[in-house]
């Protein structure tokens, strides 16, 4: 999918969207179109998608497999989604479920939505990776096993008795025995490596292997390994001679008749220019472009935590763009050093997860009660405590409408795609400078490690997000004195002014004692605090945003209510309902506080309304609570995004119920 | 935003970008509007009068300062100056004021801050920002006692301490600020008295000037709920004998007629306090704040007994030189857009590896 797709459904090509229908069926690769294979030429079929995972031990490399395969079918042009899936462990016990690391990738000749539920082709490196998979592949499907690791103790420690690749047990599907190791080491012998080093290269074989496969261009991965092994040039070599080797031994064995094309999509992306983009880069990149479209330098204060820390990886290279990157001694400091720098002007951005955020929540208050503009962004993972850090969820969403102590309303905007979450951060850091306020930005693990193609935006085009910094009185006392008052608002809305240090004349004291209106002096009175909580509560109630879209073609009476990264998941649910000839209407919320004006209103028009999230009901309770409206949750908790299918089966069951 | 570029030189190099004052300032001028509230007798009056008497001599524009506070009672002090100020959340004044110090080198940032505050539950935030070496000036007035919450035993207090929440005397062994700040890489400890006017003027005067984390420990009378904590430091009689007065090259020698001596023990290399004679006198340590090592500074700070403050030594007891973390900062920005040009965000979003479709 692409980010530029801005209705949310339904407007693509209808009949291409039967689009994931077939998976549940039949594992194996459809293959509309096929060319007999001349003599001794292998057989070409041409698919229009494919699903694969990449799945071996947590060293075996397979994020960066995965992430390379991503690379070359992007600049293929087949539209793609992917689904990194690893450990909280940075090497868990080698050989063991829990130490098994995947990377599953969906790419298409069209639109596609999610990473696709199920694979068609599971690659995997050992036994481990083998058990921890095969319950999500379907029968036919193909399976390609490093033959080398099926060894006793390594099929015992994850408690094979005998060898699946023997014993019968995979008969259902199209197993390719390839012996990995062996071949790698074998094609390095040249190299004068050591058996270990050598093996270390094995990745880049099955990587070979499978772009061999799919056709896959190769220069990219070869200047690729050049590059990042630029300081060790025989490891470089011999990671090109290995990915070659793979290649070659697609070409040549008999085990592999087929290989497969998938046409790139060309029909799906509107022109421009593309690239393929990570929630987490699309982000930080959102960033840099808020800070450059508000003349503002960028300050971040964080500290690391899975899965957020790439954007301070990120921020902290672009230096040259005035980007200031603070990483601070804990979460507290981490916003803390944000707000500071908001004070004196800068856009302020704290990056986290939810257990930061429950240690920000403090000073999230602090800058409600000072009026300052500050970014929160929030990459939510399983909770809760430590929960599952390298897992997605949804559960903040309550922690971040009302985590913080007092009346504090923040404003909350969820990007539905990774690279919608460069639209996001534009859009948070337009109402947190409009408004001066804390602004939520929840993202979450599927979308900041998921990637998928984006339109290049032309950055003339990016929105104004300039702002005035107040530079002299403005209010006349009775006395016709003109003074600086810096809780007198802005009527429509409802911001104070921003009057930075080093402006004369306007010195004040802000802090997080209640204020009297306008004055911002220390105030205590009963009657003034009501005032203060309750505009503070109008001034985001106020803030605009634009009205919920319905995608709804053929008048449905049960509505489907998204928010955040369900929406790959949902829409390619919509279109298998729909394809099915059933009446079904989505809409998507981005903005989570204030909701949009016509939200109630939309609610009303349907019969039933259905909100699956990745919590327990977090957006059905505040639906059910502000519009009275019997939402029905529909809710899945266990650290992976919804399958389609899944989907679809429930929203069947909420239309016929 | 106030342009940094025409900043003069101030002849500090810690506000070598701080604008100055057009016009010469008074006391006044550092008075703002508000009415002051703390307890009458409270010791943070006098420090307010030092502090807003030795700010004109600075000769910066005062918008240009700015005064970040956490939570208790010294920290409502930045309301009672005319700059500008942040009455914070507590703890957390030097996580803040680090990063307004850090993103505006123009500015003067001072944190005020209390034992409870900085040693309790901003304990983690003071030894980072002092170990980062931030442009800031914290005034961490000491009172060993918690007063905002009306009187329970602070980090600072002393072992035994009979308060509302400690009936059969606290267990806790305090903290000694100089020491912790000298153990958490501090380039500049300084210890100065609530009632000595001369002397907190004269510690301001070489912390202000210090580029880096200053951190001033001001001993702080509670009179309310810890009156007299420090009284054997202000006693005329008693705090001749009790009161080391650092000096920096000066021989640090204290006492009735300048009778006693710090010299080194030998046996053990630590420092211990001796009756000055003719024979020993040449052995009297004299006192070198530029020392490269902290562990001098941190001998000194240990000879005060925690309990009834004898030996105290006062004055700055270590100013060095290192880099500067907002210095250090800027500086890697400079030689980012050095190295790789000013940020074309047209090209950042473009990337190396993208395609185009054609319609």
């Amino acid at each position: 999918m692409t980010s530029q797709v801005s209705s949310p459904a339904g407007q693509a090509d209808e009949a291409n969207d039967a689009d994931q229908a077939d998976e549940t069926v039949l594992g194996g690769q459809r293959a509309p179109h096929s060319e007999k294979a001349g003599v001794g030429e292998k057989e070409i079929r041409r698919l229009d998608r494919v699903i694969i995972r990449f799945a071996g031990d947590s060293g075996d490399g397979m994020q960066l497999t995965g992430d390379r395969f991503t690379s070359e079918t992007a600049s293929f042009g087949n539209d793609l989604s992917t689904l990194p899936n690893f450990p909280a462990e940075i090497r868990a016990p080698a050989g063991t479920l829990p130490g098994v690391s995947s990377f599953q990738l969906h790419f298409a000749d069209h639109d596609i939505l999610t990473p696709g539920d199920a694979p068609n082709v599971l690659v995997a490196m050992n036994p481990a990776a083998l058990r921890a998979n095969i319950g999500d592949v379907p029968r036919g499907a193909e399976i390609i096993v490093n033959t080398d690791e099926f060894t006793k103790r390594p099929m015992a420690k994850v408690g094979y008795e005998t060898s699946p690749l023997e014993d019968g047990s995979l008969q259902a599907y199209n197993v390719h025995p390839v012996p990995l190791t062996t071949l790698t080491i074998e094609a390095l012998k040249e190299f004068g490596l050591s058996r270990k080093e050598a093996e270390r290269s094995k990745n880049m074989f099955a990587l070979g292997l499978l772009s061999w496969m799919y056709h896959r261009p190769t220069d990219g991965t070869e200047a690729f390994l050049r590059a990042k092994f630029a300081k060790k040039p025989q490891i470089a070599e011999a990671n090109v001679a290995a990915f070659r080797a793979g290649w070659n031994f697609g070409e040549t064995t008999e085990d592999f008749a087929v290989s497969y094309e998938v046409a790139p999509a060309t029909q799906t992306f509107p022109t421009g220019t593309y690239r393929n983009i990570s929630g987490n880069l699309a982000l930080s990149y959102g960033l840099i472009a808020a800070a450059r479209q508000a003349d503002l330098p960028l300050y971040l204060g964080s500290y690391p935590i899975t899965p957020a820390s790439d954007i301070l990886h990120e921020l902290s290279k672009h230096k040259n763009f005035g980007v200031r990157t603070f990483q601070a001694e804990d979460e507290i400091a981490g916003i803390g050093a944000a707000l500071g720098a908001a004070f004196g002007g800068s856009l302020g951005v704290t990056t986290t997860s939810g257990p930061g955020v429950a240690l920000k929540s403090e000073t999230i208050g602090l800058a409600v009660s000072l009026e300052l503009p500050l970014l929160i962004i929030d990459i939510q993972r399983g909770g809760p405590s430590t929960g599952l850090p390298t897992k997605t969820e949804q559960a903040d969403l309550l922690q971040a409408m009302f985590g913080r102590n007092g009346e504090a309303p923040v404003p909350i905007v969820a990007p539905k795609t990774p690279a919608d979450c460069f639209d996001a951060a534009l859009d948070a850091a337009r109402i947190a400078l409009t408004y001066r306020t804390p602004v939520f930005l929840l993202s979450d693990g599927y979308l900041a490690n998921g990637s998928e193609p984006w339109r290049i935006p032309d950055v003339d085009e990016l929105p104004d997000l300039r702002v005035q910094f107040a530079s002299g009185p403005n209010h006349e006392l009775a006395d016709g004195t003109e003074v600086f008052w810096p809780y007198k608002r802005d009527p429509q809305t409802l911001a104070r002014p921003w009057a930075v240090p080093g402006t004369p004349g306007l010195e004040h004291r802000i802090g997080g004692i209640e204020k009297q209106d306008g004055t911002g002096n220390i105030s205590y009175d009963p009657a003034n605090h009501d005032f203060m909580v309750r505009t503070r509560q109008a001034k985001v109630d106020g803030i605009e945003v634009p009205d919920l879209e319905v995608d709804d073609p053929s008048g449905a009476r049960t509505l489907v209510l998204g928010w955040g990264s369900t929406y790959g998941p949902i829409t390619a649910a919509v279109r298998r309902l729909r394809a099915e000839g059933q009446s079904i209407a989505q809409a998507h919320l981005r903005h989570l506080n204030p909701f949009p004006r016509n939200l109630g209103e939309v609610l009303e028009r349907y019969d039933k309304v259905v909100v699956p999230e990745m919590n327990l009901g977090q957006l059905a309770t505040l639906i059910r609570a502000k519009y009275l409206v019997d939402a029905h949750s529909y809710n899945q908790v266990n650290g992976m995004p919804f399958k389609a299918e899944q989907l679809a089966t429930a929203l069947k069951e909420a239309i016929d119920a | 935003m106030p342009n940094t570029d025409q900043a003069l030189p101030t002849g500090l190099p810690a506000l070598q970008l701080v604008p100055k004052a057009e016009a010469k300032q008074s006391m006044k001028d550092f008075k703002s509007d508000q009415e002051v509230r703390w307890c009458p007798g409270c010791g943070d009056y006098a420090v307010l009068a030092a502090v807003q008497g030795f700010m004109p001599e600075l000769g910066l524009a005062k918008e240009n300062i700015v005064f970040v506070s956490g939570i208790g009672c010294s920290s409502r002090f930045p309301y009672y100056m005319n700059t500008y100020g942040m009455h914070s959340i507590h703890g957390r004044a030097p996580a803040i004021a680090t990063g307004l110090a850090s993103s505006r080198r123009d500015l003067s940032v001072w944190v005020v801050t209390g034992d409870g505050d900085a040693l309790s539950i901003g304990g983690n935030h003071l030894i980072h920002a002092l170990r980062r070496n931030v442009n800031l000036k914290i005034l961490l007035f000491n009172n060993r006692i918690y007063g905002l919450t009306k009187g329970q035993y602070s980090p600072t207090s002393e072992v035994g301490k009979i308060t509302k929440s400690t009936p059969m005397g606290s267990l806790d062994a305090p903290f000694n600020p100089v020491s912790l700040a000298l153990g958490a890489e501090a380039s500049f400890v300084a210890r100065t008295v609530d009632s000595d006017r001369k002397h907190l003027t004269g510690v301001l005067r070489e912390a202000a000037a210090h580029p880096g984390t200053a951190l001033v420990e001001i001993y702080q009378n509670c009179n309310i709920f810890n009156d007299g904590a420090f009284e054997v430091l202000k006693d005329k009689d008693k705090a001749e004998n009790a009161v080391i007065r650092l000096e920096h090259g000066q021989p640090i020698r204290f006492g009735t007629g300048q009778s006693k001596g710090v010299v080194r023990d030998p046996a053990t290399g630590d420092l211990k306090v001796v009756e000055v004679t003719a024979e020993n006198e040449s052995q009297v340590l004299v006192h070198d704040a530029h020392a490269a090592s902290p562990t001098t500074a941190f001998a000194l700070s240990r000879l005060a007994d925690p309990d009834t403050l004898h030996q105290t030594p006062i004055g700055v007891l270590r100013s060095v030189e290192r880099p500067v973390y907002d210095t250090q900062m800027a500086e890697q920005l400079d030689t980012a857009v050095e190295q790789n040009g000013k940020g074309d965000l047209a090209a950042l979003l473009a990337g190396n590896d993208n395609w185009t479709v054609v319609g």
